[in-house]
């Protein structure tokens, strides 16, 4: 199989560039994308890329495939490829650092801005904080978020503005304390998030929806913060 | 050397973790300055693959239950080679530390009270192993690892705690005292080398499943902290002992959670009899991990596998329902149709036994702190150097760790480690310093790699030594395998030792951290073979068909592994819980 | 205290903007409807098109309209402004900062704004 590697090294590279390599696949089994590149990677050491966990939950082989922001470890090559190829680039809008690795630290800056703690200054029970079951259902769907940058990367809203709005995944994490019935800063929470671009540089075209690998929905988590901001102001 | 850049902290925690991001909080909550240093962002840590929950006696299921419970399933399930103040210290102080979570915003699943769920887990009882099936393990739905992970990476931002993302450790340095006074690292990004001092070093690097070729364990989980110390002359404790899951799917190796039998899963063989029954009469499939994947892989040789091959066994989770499963196991669902092509709502999963966990580690005493044992084998602290979580030995989980405890003991351990550490800061650790010799030393083996111009490549030497390690140190072991596999490591040591790095690239180079993976990955097996061979008894994970009989005379005791010489040492079993009476060895049966 | 300030908001909240955008949009179809409505009834010719646009509620309902689509055409230029007017998309002619090129554009925004307005409103006072 054919497979398109965006590669670039800043100490040797002026420019990236594809680099096209062959990769047998063994027959019989479908491959995720990422064991294609672990393939690429022991005939050619020096491709560098994340992974870890190699089953969607740690968040790091974020990238772009064929087109579509995913996670190359559950991503299977017979949905991915196209035409029989693989087309690999890094998480687009973010600065590469290394083939596909991005420099992820303007996407953590937004995640850090909303104060993604629970917020209950006052002092604790001797046990645990009650929480009925359905509010605790209010957060699924909130807190599986793995933090690994597909949505906010496919969002046109943050390309334009990194620094000043928060993206769909900080807004996700930003609701999943707003929705917690044991925060108590939903006010100081809303105040932060009013101004014209943190929150409201959403225009809603779900991009995010369409590349979170664990199926989220940071649209709607959106929707509820300005609902939340409405209802707090009238 | 001495031209390293230099940084200095109070407490320095390798690994980011369960277990390293509970202790730097409780240092960074008291104002030490302290630095998280990871080779991957934090919540990529392999922490966030724990599924099924953490074990403790919080009393929300049973408003009766009681942690000596726990601790008598725990000691009986280690086989009673776990050492009982320290089980004793993990369950007693558990509650405290699961409440500490719940209030730091772990959002647990809920009963209907409000209170934490808790299911089912394997090896748990009431009453001493007399009143039943417990339901011990408090749970975010099967999300547990990942809900503490990133609990404790959003509260160590509040504090803010240091965190060196994407660096690398090397190696530990050491002065003329033999003290630990910080680590060579590598930022990864830039591939500079940095000498970080630090008046307490904490080793948080988590396992080393990647000795094998089948293992649930997450890519990186190289044993880069077993390496670290055994280079550094610190010895490791019961390596021998590694936890075969149950159910790792089939062919990918990914985890399936003891949850699912929690919930009512079963397994059943070809025949669709549910074997389990045979092999454990009162527990079934909720027995030790050890007991059950033994009967899997006896299953297996007398021809009652699953699937054309014959090679695997079915977990049955049909029966419970779509309801239960997609309130209970979202994430098995999600795992079993893409790994395993199967949708449990309707089908079995294939599973078979798959490299997990790994009991043995650094010995450490109930502080965290390091020991080694001096020329007249009493346990001697090293200095500056401290171990929680899998990479650390206290030990509570002795020769097979009970499902839902390797989370409680990161949290506990770590705290723990916290709370001693922040108390000897106050007394007063000035830094030490190291002599450029030290440095050197440090970075000898990065040289190494960065100088070599010929020789095999890490891939293809990685790939074998899972190999050997899968043939010959699996669920059951002979001598005759495990002295070929020790012949066959000591062949792989020249080999990796005359191995090539081709690129010498600086930014994000991974090809060079995968080979000084590999150096320490081949340190964990070296250890772990040679410690098994010696070992001459079948005992928790450690089941030999050469010595079928647990041997209380001779081995009611820890092993410990001397690197510089490859000595094998024994080590006593704590027998003395503080607050009550020892549970006495006894024929385990579930 | 919100976590973004910037200085051509002129201290709008994000929330202002979006609820203006709403209510000027429901201004603007409403308008659109009516005007629609006239084209769809009436018996269309020059002087009944006046007529129509002269009654007093009607001078009101135009006035109202063009005050609408002046803030939400304020609104969607700054908004766009912001948006794509950024240094990394002229390249680094620009000096180091977009800030003064979306400057100049943001004052041709509010100037054309302002002038369209003032022109609409002469006209619709000033119909026989």
């Amino acid at each position: 199989m054919k497979v398109s590697i965006y590669r670039f090294d800043p100490d040797a590279d002026e420019k990236a560039h594809l680099q096209d390599v062959e990769v047998e696949l063994p027959e019989g089994r479908d491959l995720m994308v990422l064991d294609v590149l672990e393939l690429a990677k022991s005939r050619d050491p020096s491709i560098a890329y994340r992974r870890s966990c190699r089953e969607g939950v740690c968040g790091s082989d974020g990238m772009n495939i064929n087109g579509k922001n995913g996670l190359a470890c559950i991503t299977p090559v017979s949905e991915a490829a196209r035409g029989g190829k693989l087309v690999l680039r890094p998480l687009p809008g973010l600065p590469v650092i290394r083939d596909l690795v991005v420099d992820m630290s303007a996407f953590f800056r937004q995640y850090e801005r909303v104060k993604p703690y629970l917020i209950n200054d006052a002092p604790p029970p001797a046990e645990e904080r009650l929480q009925s079951p359905e509010d605790r259902a209010k957060l699924d769907g909130l807190y599986e978020c793995i933090l690994c940058a597909c949505c906010s990367t496919s969002c046109p809203s943050f390309w334009w503005n990194p620094d000043k709005f928060v993206g769909p995944a900080g807004l996700l994490q930003a609701y999943r304390f707003l929705a917690d019935s044991r925060d108590t800063a939903t006010e100081e929470r809303l105040a932060d998030l009013e101004d014209p671009f943190s929150v409201f540089r959403c225009r809603g075209i779900m991009n995010c929806v369409n590349a979170c690998p664990r199926g989220l929905n940071p649209t709607r988590a959106i929707g509820k913060i300005r609902s939340m901001l409405l209802t707090e102001a009238t | 050397m001495s031209r390293l850049r230099r940084m200095e902290f109070d407490g320095l925690i390798v690994g980011g973790g369960g277990a390293g991001m509970r202790a730097s909080l409780q240092l960074a909550q008291s104002g030490l300055r302290t630095a998280v240093l990871s080779k991957v962002f934090p919540t990529r840590s392999h922490t966030v693959s724990a599924q099924g929950g953490i074990t403790c006696a919080i009393g929300s299921e049973d408003p009766d239950d009681d942690w000596r419970w726990h601790m008598y399933d725990t000691v009986k399930g280690s086989d009673y080679i776990g050492d009982q103040d320290a089980i004793e210290y993990m369950c007693s102080v558990g509650p405290q530390a699961v409440f500490e979570l719940e209030h730091m915003g772990l959002p647990f699943s809920r009963t209907e009270t409000g209170r934490i769920y808790q299911r089912p887990f394997g090896g748990q009882s009431k009453n001493f192993g007399k009143g039943g099936q417990a339901s011990r393990t408090c749970a975010a739905e099967d999300r547990t690892g990942h809900a503490l992970l990133h609990t404790l990476y959003q509260n160590n931002l509040r504090v803010g705690t240091t965190f060196l993302s994407e660096w690398f450790a090397v190696d530990l340095v050491t002065n003329a005292d033999g003290a630990v006074v910080g680590v060579v690292a590598i930022e990864i990004e830039s591939g500079e080398v940095v000498f970080i001092q630090s008046r307490a070093t904490i080793l948080a690097t988590g396992g080393a499943g990647r000795i094998y070729a089948s293992t649930t364990n997450a890519l990186m989980n190289t044993g880069d902290g077993v390496g670290m110390a055994l280079r550094i002359g610190v010895p490791v404790q019961d390596i021998e002992m590694w936890q075969f899951h149950p159910t790792g799917i089939h062919g990918a190796g990914v985890l399936v959670t003891e949850g699912c039998r929690g919930e009512g899963g079963y397994l059943i063989n070809a025949d669709g009899e549910r074997f389990m029954e045979r092999y454990a009469p009162t527990a079934k499939d909720l027995a030790g991990r050890d007991v059950v994947a033994r009967s899997m892989i006896l299953e297996l040789l007398d021809g009652r596998g699953a699937g054309p091959d014959k090679d695997h066994v079915l977990l049955k989770l049909d029966h419970l329902g779509a309801d239960v499963l997609n309130a209970r196991l979202p994430g098995i669902l999600e795992l079993s149709r893409t790994f395993a092509h199967v949708d449990p709502i309707t089908e079995p999963i294939p599973v078979v036994p798959t490299c997990h966990y790994m009991m043995g580690g650094i010995a450490t005493n109930v502080d965290g702190q390091a020991l080694t044992q001096d020329a007249n084998g009493q346990d001697v602290a090293v200095e500056g150097l401290y171990a929680v979580g899998e990479v650390a030995c206290v030990s509570v989980h002795g020769a097979n760790r009970l499902g839902g405890n390797s989370l409680l003991d990161l949290v506990v351990f770590g705290r723990a480690t916290g709370i001693h550490i922040e108390e000897v800061m106050r007394q007063g650790v000035s830094y030490r310093e190291p002599g450029d010799d030290d440095l050197d030393r440090a970075t000898s083996r990065l040289s190494r790699w960065d100088e070599s111009s010929a020789g095999e490549g890490v891939a293809e030497l990685k790939r074998e030594l899972q190999n050997t390690m899968q043939v010959n140190f699996g669920v059951f072991r002979t001598e005759e395998h495990m002295v070929a596999g020790i012949e066959t490591l000591k062949d792989l040591r020249q080999r990796i030792g005359a191995a090539h790095l081709p690129d010498k690239s600086r930014a994000f180079n991974t090809a060079r951290l995968e080979a000084l993976e590999l150096d320490n990955l081949l340190e964990v097996a070296e250890a772990t073979a040679i410690v098994a061979e010696g070992r001459r008894e079948s005992r928790g994970a450690h089941a030999r068909d050469d010595y079928q009989e647990r041997d209380d005379e001779n081995w009611l005791c820890h092993s410990l592994y001397f690197p510089e010489d490859g000595r094998v040492a024994k080590r006593g079993v704590n027998f003395a819980p503080k607050t009550m009476e020892a549970f006495q060895p006894m024929e385990r049966k579930y | 205290m919100a976590l973004v300030t910037n200085v051509t908001s002129f201290g709008r909240t994000g929330l202002s903007d979006f609820v203006l955008q709403r209510v000027t949009a429901l201004v603007l179809g409403a308008y659109g409807l009516c005007i629609v409505g006239f084209f769809a009834v009436a018996d269309v010719s020059h002087a009944s098109l006046a007529a129509f646009l002269a009654g007093t509620a009607m001078r009101w309902f135009s006035t109202a309209a063009v005050v609408a689509l002046g803030v939400h055409a304020w609104i969607g230029m700054w908004t766009v402004g912001t948006d794509y007017i950024r240094q990394h998309a002229f390249g680094a002619g620009l000096g180091g900062s977009a800030f003064g090129l979306r400057l100049i554009y943001q004052f041709g925004c509010v100037a054309a704004i302002v002038v369209y307005m003032a022109w609409s409103v002469t006209i619709i006072w000033g119909l026989a």
